[in-house]
């Protein structure tokens, strides 16, 4: 026995007889939702005797062929009856998804949501900086509130932890810029100046800004998960209710710990880069080694290491307080705190690279060039 | 295959299975370890058709665990599974499919897909396995499934970060009913709503399924879900359920954590207020909540 379900149309005196037959549930309707549409004309009932079964989906189906003809229904069973019914109570008109907006409407307000965003971040960071700066205030006038085992521990995570990659990391660019700048100055026959160029960029820029990226990769983002997580599930509110100061207990461990890695690590990442435009220079120019080391006295002046050292932790601070100052922004669920942790990486490079540009005409002005 | 044989073989088979027995979900000797951890061992479990059947325990006891067994989002250790006469167990995945179309699934947060909005979630499932259905009778059908689980009309193109945990549940509970299936599997549907809320909730899901003739399968903490609607209770502890009943069956068992879990503050509490409701509803033969 098939049963699929199908119509039949039958003449009478008064209009069409509709007759549906066999299951009428999801699984069965096939086109005959398209084939009732198609039905036209004066219909005088639907008669569902030849109906076997019936959900709530064949149920709708007959609903709204016999709303749209307006002709009774015959034949049903009671719990055809009772289904058609119920669906009947619940017949209202529900919008699927949002009303559309023009799209020049979308980006023109998409444009202005951003800009009234990046000026409130901003703002919100200055306020973010600020309180960092009271909650340190604060630990200095009451030493026994300062949290050295929190600390020391991100000394840890956000230092000892990255050496090896951030090493890695300035060894290959040291090689890269060593090789790449040999090409062009063999050029003027000038393959000599390949180790000014390598001594000078990596300690007054290269260092500190590429060690300056992976911290915030890696622990600027850490932060905003880790910060925006403990919103999540109220733990910062709980140390509130406890009486403990979130920005004492949470932020400035973690923008210390930065502050105090970054001249280290971006020190450690200039040796690595020279040790790596170094070993280029012995490989593929033939300097020996010690050649290298007595010229890189000669042409690297002690203000390039100054630079640089002035400069990490400056970063470090925008890093810190760009992770912390998201991850307390997270309020309603999961999704926001991938979200934020992107926009915590995003923004601490962007500033960093800002900031260095001012340093670097800063430095010009000072005159150490 | 032509759309006539694919009924036909989708009758064939519902038509067996309805005819094998009035069993709708049967588990033997069930076992299940995570590690060390043994959840499950020997564990035997039959769910009638047309009934609320509800799953308690403790926490730990692997309520949870049993549900994903049977809906084959965890592959047991050892033992047997069959819903609707068909074995669940080592089932490729588009064998298990005819099955999947048969029951709903509602998860303890809703598991709404957050990038689609309320009406778009309930319209996944149909799009998915009956993409035959066109756009216009799809957005009907969703619009009449969000409405009978009781939300508002407005509901429909919000996004689910904009509900109530409430009305996350209920449009939870559309997607579920969206096949119109004719098993439902219920994980804590009560947890986290107000005592209206949940009353509320416990009321639309007795109608429901008593309109659609479900089987539910319901795991829930909730003693006045249990009280109302649930026509019988699997108990699970040391690793099997311990006991299947009615809650007066239960109550006439001697295992202490039973007697401590219906007989507690809380159990009476329950116990009173259902005492009360039958006795309103006695005074008025006609409920007042119609």
């Amino acid at each position: 026995m098939n049963k699929a379900a199908d119509l039949v149309e039958e003449p009478r005196d008064d209009g069409t007889v509709v007759r549906l037959t066999g299951h009428l549930s999801i699984a069965c309707l096939n086109d005959l939702p398209a084939r009732l549409d198609a039905v036209t004309g004066p219909v005088a009932a639907i008669d569902l005797s030849g109906v076997s079964h019936m959900d709530t989906i064949g149920a709708w189906t007959v609903h709204r062929a016999a709303k749209r003809l307006g002709c009774d229904l015959s034949g049903a069973n009671d719990d055809a009856v009772r289904l058609i019914e119920t669906v009947g109570t619940l017949d209202e008109p529900v919008s699927i998804r949002p009303d559309y907006v023009s799209p020049w409407q979308r980006i023109v307000g998409q444009i202005g949501e951003a800009v009234v965003n990046s000026g409130v971040t901003l703002l919100g960071l200055l306020g973010f900086f600020g309180s960092t700066l009271v909650a340190s205030w604060n630990v200095i006038r009451h030493p026994s509130r300062f949290r050295l085992n929190a600390v020391v521990q991100r000394f840890e995570v956000v230092g000892v932890s990255a050496l090896g990659i951030i090493g890695l990391m300035s060894f290959l660019i040291g090689i890269v810029i060593a090789q790449q700048g040999s090409v062009q100055l063999r050029q003027f026959g000038m393959e000599m100046l390949t180790i000014n160029l390598v001594g000078r960029l990596t300690f007054r820029e290269l260092g500190v800004l590429m060690t300056a990226i992976m911290v915030a990769g890696r622990s600027g983002s850490a932060f905003a998960a880790q910060l925006g997580t403990m919103k999540l599930t109220e733990e910062v509110d709980a140390m509130r209710t406890i009486g403990v100061s979130p920005m004492e207990a949470l932020v400035l461990p973690r923008t210390l710990a930065v502050v105090v890695m970054m001249p280290l690590l971006g020190f450690y990442s200039s040796i690595m880069a020279i040790i790596g435009g170094g070993f280029l220079c012995a490989v593929s120019l033939e300097i020996p080694p010690i050649t290298f080391v007595q010229r890189l006295r000669e042409v690297v002046p002690i203000t390039d290491l100054w630079v640089g050292l002035i400069k990490a932790p400056v970063f470090g601070v925008i890093i810190a307080l760009a992770g912390c100052f998201q991850g307390m922004q997270v309020k309603a669920n999961a999704e926001e705190v991938g979200l934020r942790t992107t926009s915590a990486v995003v923004q601490a490079i962007f500033l960093v690279i800002v900031l260095d540009a001012f340093f670097a005409v800063f430095f010009t002005w000072v005159g150490w060039n | 295959m032509a759309p006539e044989e694919e009924v036909a073989a989708e009758e064939a088979r519902v038509g067996e299975a309805v005819e094998q027995n009035d069993i709708a979900i049967s588990v033997r000797g069930l076992k299940n370890s995570f590690g060390d951890q043994v959840v499950h061992e020997g564990l035997d479990l039959d769910v009638r058709k047309g009934e609320i059947l509800g799953v308690v325990g403790g926490s730990g006891t692997g309520k949870s665990v049993l549900m994903r067994s049977i809906i084959g989002l965890q592959t047991p250790d050892e033992g047997e599974i069959h819903v609707f006469g068909e074995s669940m167990i080592g089932r490729l995945d588009d064998e298990a499919l005819a099955i999947r179309k048969r029951w709903g699934v509602l998860f303890q947060g809703g598991a709404l897909f957050s990038t689609l909005t309320v009406a778009e979630n309930v319209e996944v499932p149909i799009r998915e396995y009956y993409p035959h259905i066109g756009a216009e009778l799809r957005d009907e059908i969703a619009a009449y499934k969000i409405r009978m689980t009781g939300l508002p009309a407005e509901a429909g193109p919000k996004y689910p970060a904009e509900l109530s945990g409430g009305m996350k549940k209920r449009a939870g509970l559309a997607r579920a009913l969206a096949l119109d299936p004719d098993l439902l599997f219920l994980d804590e549907p009560t947890a986290g709503l107000d005592p209206i809320g949940a009353a509320a909730f416990d009321d639309q899901t007795r109608k429901l399924q008593q309109t659609l003739g479900l089987t539910v399968f319901l795991i829930t903490h909730d003693l006045d879900t249990l009280f109302s609607i649930c026509d019988r209770v699997a108990v699970l502890a040391d690793r099997k359920v311990i006991a299947v009943g009615t809650i007066d069956e239960l109550l006439a068992t001697d295992h202490p954590w039973i007697q401590e879990y219906f007989n507690g503050p809380r159990g009476r509490a329950a116990t009173a207020a259902v005492a009360r409701e039958s006795g309103k509803a006695a005074a008025h033969p006609s409920d007042g909540r119609q």
